[in-house]
């Protein structure tokens, strides 16, 4: 764990960065030229190739490394869990606010309303609310050892409230019946756009562990950097204490 | 008898800064360590790794026979005095000293919380909330409420701050009564005087280690001054 | 040496409690802050409100649960600003009681701070609304009560983790609120059925998501809250 990480570490990206991108725009071509529209929704419909798969990357991917890696933290005190988690929180937030944008965006010209308290958005939105508050909380503690402890105690809190807010908006929602919108659901996409689907899920998900990686690395250098300093002890200035 | 405090490899870090270094010493029944170094040397570290408010690193420390971390078995018999009060300044200082009292399981509290306000000579201010009294009365609040539990360890960083000549006074003669009756000391000053009036050995400590660690012997003030000096310039 | 036991959790955690309400007792001055804000804001809801759009049952069990969450929040902070002050904390952790009593203790003392201030709140808004609270007093209150466990771990729990960070007054909220949705979603439901003259087994479905809550995160936050403390 000690030592710089090396020079071709310290760039940060790595080869799996081009290549998620490269998947990405191969599944937007096919996803706007090649993949038909759906019937009743139109062309807008297409923003659920992108409002899917980031709303289960960021829901269940991310925070669940969040979960999973402070858990261990605690368990471990392994500074490289915590690292992990943190940069599992910072790209999760990203693709969770794409979610939230695409979701009004999907839904404004079918619908004709910008938001609406759909489940997966619902429960997205307080989930990003977590995260978001997991970041300023990092932000507000200096001592790296406590904030790891604290977004730790977070991390694992936050996924036991994930099943609370899916019974909340369930119930919420049987009881005040409301438009189901922003579907079709996954499993009866007919074959091409399944296969749009499932490139689209890859590909995030790809770009997803490209950029945690990057992140990390980050994180690693920056640690390391903190480190040397630190060594150098003013050991002068304390020698200089005089006593009574 | 087994010493009180022994430690043995004792090592706490935070992350990649190593504190208190693989330290070996013991402090047995009657006996004080006067520690002594400059800032950040890790002697407050210390201390809280004794009061079982950090646990080891690595490395061995038992306190009274049992080993740390060793829970409620370990900080029963420990008393913890700090630069800061530790108190509840909308209570009174008897109402803080009681609650200690409780904490520590000492049966009859609140006559034992007036015995040690009477230690350290308060009894007249016991109701008086402690918000509305000086700082050198507030630290004498709080050395009483270290000691209301006649702890075999007593663990002092830097008790004498803020004190007036009468506070220094009721705190040597409770701390001297304290070794008279088998408790075992560390106390951590800047001040080498007091330091050495009260103390059976002398430490020095710089970046974690002991750099001397001694009996206090015959020791003239100023030489041990020379010595401080000398110790930490190297 | 004297012969001694140390209390065991739930007697340290009786002590603590008791500790934290003489202080708050000696002081006044926070739960009269939530009072005085819950009633405000109240009033300013009152006022706020167009009566001809909206009905009071229907505005009411919302206004009432928000301000039980924000007043709430007001005491909360407080909790652990004593025991940081002087280092009150280090005394604490360097007796031998355990860790957990603290938690308990603490949340205890933050459930009568906030069930006292609720105990106000709630006749204050049954006045302003018109509200037919008598035949409904019973369920309010278990509700009451069910959502102030609720929110007083969670807030007690995040209370430590805040008071010595920067923003602490900002960032015990942010932190919160989005927990506190299971509470106050379940029990301003709750609320508007039972004022809306329905039966109690239809709010009980709500209900039970609040208590399924209060059951996982009393555990869950009494199982974290040592690792809140530096070891």
């Amino acid at each position: 764990m000690t030592g710089s990480p090396s020079a071709r570490e310290r760039r940060g990206s790595d080869w799996l960065l081009p290549v998620a991108i490269l998947a990405l725009i191969a599944t937007f071509v096919r996803a706007i030229y090649f993949t038909p529209p759906e019937a009743k929704q139109g062309a807008a419909q297409k923003i659920f190739y992108v409002h899917v798969p980031s709303a289960f990357i960021g829901l269940y991917v991310a925070f669940g490394i969040v979960a999973v890696a402070g858990g261990l933290y605690l368990w471990l005190r392994d500074e490289r869990l915590d690292r992990i988690a943190a940069s599992a929180a910072e790209v999760g937030v990203v693709f969770m606010t794409v979610v939230l944008v695409t979701g009004p965006m999907w839904g404004k010209p079918i619908w004709g309303t910008w938001w609406t308290w759909d489940a997966r958005l619902t429960l997205t939105l307080f989930i990003w609310f977590v995260f978001v508050g997991y970041l300023i909380l990092r932000g507000a503690v200096e001592d790296p050892a406590v904030r790891a402890r604290y977004s730790a105690v977070l991390g694992v809190l936050g996924a036991l409230l994930v099943p609370f807010i899916h019974l909340s908006v369930y119930l919420f929602r049987t009881l005040h019946p409301m438009p189901i919108i922003l579907k079709p659901g996954t499993p009866s996409l007919p074959g091409n756009m399944l296969t749009t689907f499932l490139m689209s899920l890859i590909s995030l998900l790809l770009l997803f562990v490209a950029l945690v990686r990057a992140r990390y690395r980050l994180a690693e250098t920056l640690d390391a950097l903190e480190d040397e300093d630190m060594a150098e002890s003013p050991v002068a200035s304390l020698r200089a204490e005089s006593v009574r | 008898m087994p010493p009180t405090i022994e430690a043995s490899g004792l090592t706490r870090s935070f992350g990649r800064r190593v504190a208190v270094r693989a330290l070996t010493f013991a402090v047995h029944r009657g006996e004080c360590l006067a520690l002594f170094g400059p800032n950040g040397a890790g002697k407050t570290t210390l201390l809280r790794v004794l009061a079982g408010l950090l646990r080891p690193t690595s490395g061995n420390a038992r306190i009274d026979g049992v080993a740390l971390p060793g829970g409620a078995a370990a900080r029963s018999v420990v008393g913890l005095i700090s630069h800061q009060s530790m108190l509840y300044s909308a209570l009174t200082a008897l109402e803080n000293v009681e609650f200690t009292a409780r904490m520590y399981g000492v049966l009859a509290p609140r006559d034992a919380a007036l015995r040690a306000l009477q230690r350290m000579r308060l009894q007249d201010r016991a109701d008086s909330p402690v918000r509305s009294l000086s700082r050198g009365m507030q630290q004498r609040v709080s050395i009483a409420r270290a000691i209301v539990h006649d702890p075999r360890v007593v663990l002092l960083d830097e008790p004498y701050t803020g004190l007036d000549e009468g506070g220094a006074s009721a705190l040597s003669d409770a701390l001297r009564s304290l070794k008279a009756s088998g408790a075992s000391l560390v106390l951590v000053t800047h001040h080498l005087g007091e330091g050495l009036a009260l103390a059976s050995h002398t430490a020095i400590m710089r970046d974690g280690r002991f750099l001397t660690h001694e009996p206090r012997g015959d020791v003239e003030l100023e030489t041990y001054r020379e010595t401080y000096r000398e110790a930490v310039t190297r | 040496m004297s012969a001694r036991i140390p209390p065991g959790t739930f007697a340290a955690a009786a002590l603590i409690a008791r500790k934290d309400l003489a202080i708050e007792f000696r002081t006044r001055s926070a739960f009269l802050a939530a009072l005085v804000f819950a009633l405000l804001a109240i009033v300013i809801f009152y006022f706020a409100w167009d009566a001809t759009a909206v009905s009071a049952i229907d505005l009411a069990p919302g206004v009432l649960w928000v301000i039980f969450t924000f007043s709430g929040l007001l005491g909360l902070h407080r909790s652990f600003g004593v025991e940081e002050a002087d280092r009150a904390i280090d005394a604490l952790l360097a007796s031998p009681i355990e860790r957990e009593a603290v938690f308990l203790g603490k949340a205890f003392a933050n459930l009568v701070f906030v069930l006292g201030v609720q105990a106000l709140a709630i006749p204050a808004v049954a006045l302003f609304y018109n509200l037919p609270l008598a035949r409904v007093l019973g369920p309010l209150i278990a509700i009451a009560v069910l959502a102030a466990i609720g929110l007083v771990s969670i807030g007690t729990l995040f209370s430590a983790m805040t008071a010595n960070t920067r923003l602490s007054e900002l960032l015990l909220p942010v932190l919160a609120l989005p927990f506190f949705v299971p509470v106050v979603l379940p029990a301003a439901q709750s609320t508007a059925r039972l004022l809306a003259g329905r039966p109690v087994s239809e709010a009980m479905s709500w209900l039970r998501i609040l208590i399924a809550f209060d059951i996982v995160f009393v555990v869950a936050c009494a199982l974290a809250f040592p690792f809140t403390l530096e070891d």
